[in-house]
């Protein structure tokens, strides 16, 4: 069995002959939806207005969300979004691309102990604004930002 | 190929524990097409959760916009160096993925 | 297809690797990677064999830092070959598989989530991370690559006249967000070959330098270039050799 280890970009590296076992990845139990059931209609809908009804109605403009996409991406693929909330109590943070198809694109849900700020990568179809809905002491408030996309280098 | 996940978990001086997550995953929309012109079957995750022993650190609903083998971060408390983190992945097919990772200091 | 999924679930089992989790970027290239270790010990064609002998220029089996040397001359088939044109040839003499049935479908197609070439070649790659670019010009059939490399560069053909030079021999120019490299200078050429394979967010898949190849090549409206060519292999030497020992940063994640 050869061994040896190789520094790598991502992190120190063994390789081992057939036959070693990686430590297996574990099938974890999945905690099926004790929490809330994932709103399939609300992911389905096509307008800003009818998903931010279906989150609570009457989402108020906050500066107490911080939202963050990049002003412009060659990358509509893969934009990156953090979203951290101020909001005392926030229990809910939910991600709308306003020109995308369906706006919704997700909802993080944050218990206790939890800070609330997430981050993840999204599709853009096109320039647009991307909302972030935030649900805390039971009320909606939001935040906006405009993302440009563009094509990049060869159309591909 | 789907199902793969990487994880890294690290604890701040503070006991701020910064988590990120990277999925190996199609989340096709069922909007394009193949080479051949035929719609590829929409395939993509609709629910995340990452759990330390009993406790939900983060429960996460998805649509098909977010990115191919995308990723998800995010940050709690009330933990120790050498805590397990599970996370576990259903898709809209109803295909699972799991993975685990240790809390470091860091 | 169903073979690399077999392939990912076999390797999911006698995996590779303990890989530390102290990584820290969103390149999804890693899975690609792990995959490719996996396909590297598995044994596979009629002669159930797996890669492990494959000489990719520093001898067989010894992958670190193969890639930063390659493409080169071999003995034993009489060509300069690049990392694709070898794999393929390692296929078909160790494992005894059929060239064309591997190199009918090398990379991914639209909706497709990677091939066995693609995996190996990432993985190959990061095993020379960090070293200088430095494929061998010493035999001669090595340095007729470069020269032919460098006069394709400039050959311009096709429906609209394209060169490689056309986009890429100057400095500081850009297609809409997109910067040309100058892949007449050691940085441009170094930045770029050394960036390959890399991790296309657009593509949901690690891309190969022979599939770049292929792909400026359809850009450009030329005919398909076929994986491991003489003229994919010639150009991929004359962008190395002008990278003039810059390191490989290889996989990379790029738009």
């Amino acid at each position: 069995m050869k061994s040896s280890s190789i520094q790598t970009r991502f992190g120190r590296r063994w390789f081992l002959g057939a036959g070693a076992t990686l430590l297996a990845v574990a099938a974890l139990p999945m905690r099926v939806l004790a929490a809330a059931m994932r709103p399939d209609s609300t992911f389905t809908a096509t307008a800003v207005d009818a998903v931010i009804n279906d989150l609570g109605g009457n989402a108020v403009d906050s500066d107490m969300i911080e939202l963050e996409v990049p002003p412009i991406s060659d990358n509509a693929a893969n934009v990156p979004v953090v979203v951290n909330s101020k909001l005392p109590n926030t229990t809910k943070i939910a991600i709308l691309v306003e020109k995308n198809p369906n706006p919704l694109s997700a909802i993080f849900y944050i218990p206790e102990g939890t800070i609330a700020f997430a981050e993840t990568k999204l599709k853009v179809a096109q320039t647009g604004l991307v909302y972030a809905i935030v649900e805390a002491d039971g009320k909606l408030y939001k935040k906006s930002m405009e993302t440009k996309v563009t094509l990049g280098g060869c159309g591909g | 190929m789907a199902g793969r996940m990487r994880i890294r978990a690290k604890m701040s001086e503070e006991g701020v524990v910064d988590v990120k997550a990277l999925m190996r995953h199609p989340m096709e929309t069922g909007q394009r097409k193949d080479a051949e012109g035929n719609p590829i079957p929409a395939h993509f995750i609709t629910e995340v959760v990452a759990m330390l022993g009993d406790r939900e650190l983060v429960r996460a609903h998805w649509g098909a916009s977010i990115s191919q083998n995308p990723t998800l971060a995010f940050r709690f408390t009330g933990a120790n160096e050498g805590d397990q983190i599970d996370f576990s992945y259903v898709d809209n097919k109803g295909e699972k993925g799991s993975g685990t990772v240790k809390i470091k200091a860091g | 297809m169903k073979k690399l999924i077999a392939t990912i679930l076999v390797g999911s089992v006698l995996s590779v690797g303990v890989i530390a989790d102290d990584w820290d970027d969103d390149n999804p290239a890693i899975f690609f990677s792990e995959d490719g270790a996996d396909m590297w010990l598995e044994p596979q064609g009629p002669n159930e064999v797996s890669l492990e002998e494959c000489d990719l220029g520093l001898g067989a089996g010894v992958v670190e830092g193969a890639y930063a040397q390659l493409p080169r001359y071999f003995e034993d088939t009489g060509k300069v070959m690049d990392l694709e044109a070898r794999l393929v040839h390692c296929m078909v003499t160790l494992q005894g598989r059929d060239a064309d049935e591997i190199t009918a479908h090398p990379y991914s197609l639209s909706g497709e989530t990677g091939t066995e070439i693609e995996a190996l070649s990432t993985w190959i790659a990061e095993q020379s991370l960090d070293m200088p670019i430095q494929p061998p010009q010493d035999h001669d059939a090595e340095k007729a690559a470069y020269t032919l490399g460098e006069k394709l560069f400039y050959y311009r053909a096709g429906t609209h006249d394209f060169g490689c030079s056309t986009c890429h021999r100057q400095s500081n120019t850009r297609i809409r967000l997109q910067e040309l490299a100058n892949l007449t200078t050691a940085d441009g050429a170094g930045a770029a070959y050394g960036s390959y394979p890399a991790y296309r967010v657009t593509q949901g898949v690690v891309r190969s330098m022979g599939w770049r190849m292929r792909d400026c090549a359809r850009q450009q409206r030329l005919p398909e270039m076929q994986l491991g060519s003489e003229a994919s292999v010639a150009l991929q030497v004359y962008m190395a050799v002008n990278a003039d020992g810059a390191p490989m940063t290889a996989p990379t994640m790029k738009r």
